[in-house]
Parts: C-alpha cells; structure tokens; sequence
C-alpha cells in the first residue's frame, strides 16, 4: 500500500508544485518543501523557534492543533494571519492528500 | 593585533572543536563570534534541548555540549573576540590573512577557518514601513547602554525574555515603559513573566496586548507610534521604540570574501581537507557545502579535524607528522597541563 499522499505549495513568486511525500518517515511540511528545494530555509531544524517555514494552509484540511510552542513563535513572527501554520510542526499523514498552502513572505 | 596559528569564525560546537583537534598538533587558536558567548545556534538558539545523535551520548542538552567542548578545549587556551563580528579579510604579501571584525579588532593568521555556522545572528526586524529610517534615531534592536533610556519614553515589542528582561530593567531607568505583544501569553521565565505582572498591576509600566506596533512616526527621529489593538489604532508618543524579536542567522559580510558560494553556503573540498577556493582560508560546519553534505554536529567535527591536519602542513610544510592517539600521547596543554593514560605496572608472582 502506498503511503505518499500530494500537497501543493505555492513559492513567494506565484508558482504551484506539486509535492509528493511520504506520510512513513515522520516528514514534516517544512522538511517536505526543503527536500524538493523549495525556498523554505528551515533554520532553527523544526523545533518552532524560527518562523522561516511559515505557511498559508489554503484548504480545510484536519491540522493538528497549534501547540504552545507554535503559538509563541506565531506571536512573534510577521506577516502573520489567521491561517498562519509553521510547516515544521506538521506532520505528513495520509489525512493530509490535498493539502494546499502558500508560503509566507521571508522576513 | 591578535596573533594566532588558526583564526576560528564562529565559536559553535564545530568552532569550538577544532581548538581540540589544532591543539594536539601544537596549533593556537582565537575564535571570534558575533554573541556574546561561545555556543552558536547551541547556546542561542537551544541550550535547553537535548542531542541524541552525538556519539556516545545517548542523550545531551545543546547548552551541556558546550560547556563540555569547553571544558576539554581549556587546556589549549583559545582566545576569544565575542560580540564582534568579522566583516573584512585581507592577504598580506607573507601569506597571512588579516581580518577585522564590526567593531575594528584585528587578527592575523596563516589558517583561517570558518565555522560560522547559519552565518551572522542578527536581530529580527518587524516588518513596519520606514523602519530602517529611524534605525539609531529612535529604533534600536539592541540594549547595550541602559542609561541611554534614562528618562525618556520607550516602547518594547516582542514576548520572549530578551522583551520581558529588559521591560523590568527599564522601568526603574526609563521615564515610562510600554510592553506591547501579540497576545496575552509570554514565552519566557516563569519570574520574569510574574514580575511583569506585578508592574503591570503596580501601574509602573503600560502592558498592551493583544496588540501590535503597526506605524512609526516623526520628523528627524521617532516622535511616535502606533499600536492595533483589535482593530482600534492608537497614537503613542514615545522617545525610543526597541523590538526584541530574537536573533536570526545570516551569512552576512563573508558573501563577499570572494569564496564560491552556493545555496547560502561556502563550497569546499570534501575529498581532501574542506579547504574553500582561496588556499589557506576553510570553511567547517553548518557554513559549507559539498556533495552529499549533511548539517550535523558529529560531521562539524570530523571536517574540524581533517581541517586542522591541513592547516598543520600549510603552516608547516616540511614538518613530518603523523597522526597520533590521545590514548596513546595524552594531551599537553599550553596551560602546562597534562592528561596520560596511567602506565600499567608489572609485578611478578613469587
């Protein structure tokens, strides 16, 4: 059984990718875009202590809730809205084929 | 002049680790760094996390590491410019490199090697229009002097500690102290957050929140600002707006030393001493790239120490040597210290 599901990602200059990952390596979306070579810088390596994988979820897709970690960094970061998600705290599984996002503005 | 036989960029685990490694070949070292203490993204950005893939640690904090590398490289005595960082790098005609860090301190040595991790940590600046043009004229990033403050008006952003710490010190400095962040919550100490708190209930500082700093004002300098606060703007005079966002690494100055550069990162010759395109100038760690390169610290460490058997033949090239154990050797500090693996005894049986 295959366990890849599609996301698709829009860069800062307007372009669509379709990514394909795989939901059995513990992937998150910030590690997700990085592996594709999109301009997604992952700094701090995925504990929510940067917002440089800020992203726009687009489509209504079941997230796991904001942690408090999240929560904090999001508060802290700019070019924030109330779709604002930090990719690193995503995990890809299987719930997710479809997901759409747009990645936020680089500080 | 600082003179050394390994200038070290950046004072990170890999930094810090090739002060080991050039020791044992008898080689100084002098670390610059732009924070104020050795450590890196370890010690800035999570000291408080652990490590589980540094061998022989089942389990480690990042601050731990440090304190450890720290402890093994005393005995080779590095010298360290912290809070500066290097900006410009210069060859003298004998073959040594010159550099000279943000605030005019100058080190000369046949190595250099950058270890610079992400780069530069540098201040996250909130995206407000004309920001940058009231930079030293009433926007500062920084807290070096507190007197500074002394009776004037000033406005914090941010919710981490940097914002909470300096909210307290201020408001027995500065004439008034406004707190102003996204949300109610504060990512910081649990002390400092009480603290805040206290003042906040004792009227002795402004606390805004949920609110954000949306526009600066003023005609030479800052005059005023204003705040959002659900959907309501309001005008706050102020003398001094400081946002404490955190820092965030950037490759900065070195970009422009001519090394080849791809993806944000220092190219370097992975097949036989991690030595950039400009012979005698390297580049370890997190900063450089190679194919198949991995950004780990257990790979900073193994590059430090290629690197340093490199620099050892630069610096000497008609010296013999040969790699040799510590197990074996010890480790002769220029401190005059000395580690040896205790001798067996022999004793026969009568």
């Amino acid at each position: 059984m295959s366990a890849d599901i599609r996301i698709y990602v829009t860069d800062r200059e307007g372009k669509r990718h379709e990514l394909i990952a795989t939901t059995d390596m513990q992937m998150n979306l910030m590690e997700v875009c990085k592996a594709y070579e999109l301009p997604v810088e992952g700094t701090c390596g995925g504990m929510a202590l940067c917002a440089s994988c800020q992203c726009y979820v687009e489509s209504s897709h079941p997230l796991p809730e904001r942690s408090d970690d999240e929560e904090a960094m999001l508060a802290e970061a700019f070019h924030v809205k109330d779709t604002s998600r930090l990719g690193c705290q995503i995990l890809m599984t299987t719930e997710l084929d479809g997901l759409e996002i747009v990645l936020a503005p680089q500080e | 002049m600082i003179k050394t036989d390994i200038l070290i960029i950046g004072a990170g685990p890999t930094g810090l680790f090739a002060v080991f490694e050039a020791g044992l070949l008898k080689l100084k070292c002098h670390l610059i760094d732009s924070l104020p203490m050795p450590g890196g993204q370890c010690a800035e950005i999570y000291p408080k996390k652990p490590i589980y893939d540094i061998p022989s640690h089942p389990e480690i904090m990042a601050g731990d590491l440090i304190k450890n590398l720290e402890d093994q490289i005393a005995p080779f005595q590095p010298g360290y410019t912290l809070g500066e960082s290097a900006v410009s790098i210069e060859k003298t005609d004998d073959e040594q490199f010159i550099v000279t860090t943000d605030q005019g301190t100058k080190h000369q040595a046949p190595v250099v090697a950058i270890a610079g991790g992400l780069g530069t940590f540098e201040p996250r600046k909130p995206p407000l229009e004309n920001l940058e043009s009231y930079e030293k004229k009433g926007v500062n990033y920084i807290i070096k002097d507190p007197e500074y403050y002394r009776n004037k008006k000033v406005v914090i952003a941010g919710g981490g500690d940097s914002a909470l710490d300096w909210t307290i010190f201020l408001e027995n400095v500065a004439s008034s102290v406004t707190l102003v962040h996204r949300r109610n919550e504060f990512r910081g100490a649990l002390d400092s957050v009480d603290k805040v708190q206290d003042l906040k209930n004792e009227g002795r500082i402004n606390l805004i929140t949920p609110a954000e700093v949306t526009a600066l004002e003023g005609k030479n300098k800052l005059e005023a600002l204003t705040f959002t606060q659900e959907g309501t703007s309001t005008k706050l005079e102020c003398d001094y707006f400081i946002p404490l966002f955190g820092l965030t690494p950037k490759l900065g100055p070195i970009a422009n030393w001519g090394l080849e550069i791809e993806k944000n990162a220092i190219k370097v010759d992975n097949s036989l001493d991690y030595q950039t395109n400009i012979p005698g100038i390297y580049a370890i760690g997190d900063v450089n790239t190679y194919p198949g390169k991995l950004k780990l610290i257990l790979c900073g460490f193994h590059e430090a120490t290629l690197m340093c058997q490199s620099a050892f033949k630069r610096i000497f090239p008609d010296k013999r040597n040969v790699l040799k154990y510590t197990t074996v050797s010890g480790v002769s500090g220029f401190d005059g210290t000395q580690k040896q693996a205790t001798k067996s005894t022999i004793k026969s049986i009568e």
